[in-house]
């Protein structure tokens, strides 16, 4: 029972990271009907943004004084979220906008996105070098003790600062006019200019939402397994993508729903098998979901998207 | 008839557009005038949605490329206006065939979105208020998805979402579609009403009789080209329409 407490903790840092991901992919989708394949990679950028902006901070490169640590992440996070964002909808304006002027087929567009992935992977490989970077330690860690289920401060965090974005975004979604805009053209695409609505101005906006989310997942990762690589975002945005359509792509709920449900599906197998296992076995669940419920857990055939 | 206006709101002038390599209007020319319920008439696929939606602006492949002649809107021309700036700054709306309305949202939502560029200190409360006056089925239902609206009431939705953009020329493709009579004369009591109240309109139907029934006036499109024009009145005595179009 400890144990299955202990291991469901894990279980949901890794739901939020998969989450936040998996909104991002959801949000695109859900707009430009596009699987933007570089998402995992914009999450690779987002955790080295946040190395720069939090080494600068530190005082590492010099210039000003050594800044406590909270006070580093309380402006990283922020300044992470807002130039990752810059970064997706760069991408956007240079590869994706282009050929939907041009009524490329959709097809060529996921092409697209997998390049540009290929591009930021290798674009860092070749700037920064194939050695891989150690993200600073900003907060001291606390170990919060249940009975015999331990919890550390950052872990909370991770979780509740998913949580806290999902609610966020959902508000977005639901109560303002652009998150209306945004599923209009998820549902009907043709109509939204004949209300006034510039189509771009809302893409732009989903990129901005999706590529903030990717930022701060990015950071919430770099600061769990500080670890960085240009290859980090390739599996876990996949894994992303695929609780995403888990969960009913299209669907924000579904998407949040859907990260959590791979992650607390990953521990529990690892808790029970052994961890070469843990794809093989945790894959063909969702395969079974996806079986059972093609449109995923919220997706209804044609009707809410986003 | 002769107190109405004839100060051209929108000037269509040899109108040519191709889908692809095909021509799909021949260098049309009409005009709307402020004020006045102008009605285009014709079979199938004799280019009346061509036309209001080359009208709106949308892009491929929504419209047609526009390859010859001019549409001018208060003289100026609109052909290099982008599809929202045509309702956000020069107030020209379509309620599109099928409807188009988002069904994943509630009415009240469809009808908000719609002020989505509405100029800051714009009176939407009155507005809100006009529709629903309009279409009080709408009020009823006004929290309910419209995916389940009844045909009609989609149709009335489009029309409220139409008059929510803030139009002052408001183009219908095909508004009877779908309806039962009694809706569908509903619906032209109301549009007759907002007429009344200085809404210019440009009216496409298949059902000419009662388009011409309604409007002032009417153009009759056949594959592409405009063969005749003049007043309702005349066009409904006219016999080759009588016998092409009314059917008696």
């Amino acid at each position: 029972m400890d144990t299955l407490f202990q291991n469901l903790l894990n279980a949901l840092q890794w739901g939020s990271f998969y989450s936040l991901i998996a909104l991002g992919y959801t949000l695109v989708y859900g707009v430009l009907r596009l699987i933007n394949f570089a998402h995992g990679d914009i999450v690779m950028v987002g955790a080295y943004i946040a190395f720069f902006i939090a080494s600068a901070l530190l005082g590492v490169y010099g210039g000003i004084p050594a800044l406590p640590g909270w006070v580093v992440l309380a402006l990283t996070i922020p300044i992470t979220m807002v130039l990752t964002s810059v970064v997706g909808v760069t991408l956007e304006r240079i590869a994706y906008r282009p050929l939907r002027r041009k009524g490329a087929n959709r097809l060529y567009v996921v092409i697209t996105a997998l390049m540009a992935g290929l591009i930021l992977e290798n674009g860092n490989l070749l700037l920064l070098g194939a050695s891989r970077k150690k993200f600073p330690e900003l907060i001291d860690k606390v170990v919060y003790q249940f009975g015999p289920v331990s919890v550390t401060n950052l872990k909370i965090g991770v979780i509740l600062t998913s949580i806290l974005s999902f609610v966020i975004l959902h508000m977005i979604i639901t109560r303002t006019k652009a998150g209306m805009a945004m599923r209009a053209i998820s549902y009907d695409k043709f109509a939204v200019p004949l209300m006034g609505i510039p189509i771009d101005q809302i893409i732009v906006f989903t990129f901005i939402l999706g590529s903030s989310m990717a930022g701060l997942a990015g950071i919430l990762f770099a600061l769990s397994y500080p670890i960085l690589d240009p290859y980090m975002g390739i599996s876990i945005g996949w894994k992303a993508f695929i609780a995403a359509v888990v969960g009913g792509i299209g669907d924000i709920r579904g998407a949040f729903a859907g990260g959590f449900i791979l992650g607390i599906t990953e521990i529990m197998v690892v808790a029970f098998f052994p961890s070469s296992y843990r794809d093989l076995i945790s894959f063909t669940i969702l395969l079974l979901i996806l079986t059972v419920k093609p449109t995923g857990l919220f997706g209804m055939p044609k009707t809410t998207k986003i | 008839m002769s107190d109405r206006n004839t100060t051209p709101l929108l000037e269509v002038k040899d109108l040519e557009v191709k889908y692809g390599n095909i021509t799909a209007l021949h260098g049309i020319s009409f005009t709307v005038n402020q004020g006045e319920i102008v009605t285009l008439i014709g079979a199938n696929g004799a280019g009346k949605t061509t036309t209001l939606h080359t009208i709106t602006r949308l892009p491929p492949p929504e419209a047609p490329r526009l390859t010859g002649g001019d549409i001018l809107f208060d003289g100026k021309s609109i052909v290099k206006t982008e599809p929202h700036d045509v309702v956000r700054k020069l107030h020209c709306a379509l309620a599109p065939e099928g409807r188009h309305i988002f069904g994943n949202l509630t009415v009240m939502e469809n009808l908000t979105l719609a002020t989505y560029s509405r100029e800051k200190g714009a009176d939407l409360e009155k507005d809100y208020n006009e529709v629903f006056d309009l279409f009080p089925r709408l009020a009823e239902r006004r929290h309910q998805r419209s995916e389940s609206l009844s045909g009609g009431e989609q149709q009335m939705l489009a029309v409220g979402r139409a008059l929510m953009s803030g139009c002052k020329f408001l183009m219908l493709d095909e508004p009877s579609m779908g309806l039962a009579p009694l809706l569908m004369y509903d619906m032209f009591r109301a549009l007759k009403q907002l007429n009344q109240e200085g809404i210019t309109i440009l009216l496409v139907e298949q059902n000419a009789k009662l388009a011409l029934d309604f409007a002032h006036r009417g153009y009759l499109l056949e594959t592409g080209e405009i063969i005749l024009s003049g007043n309702a009145a005349e066009l409904m005595e006219d016999p080759d329409i009588h016998k092409a179009y009314l059917g008696h």
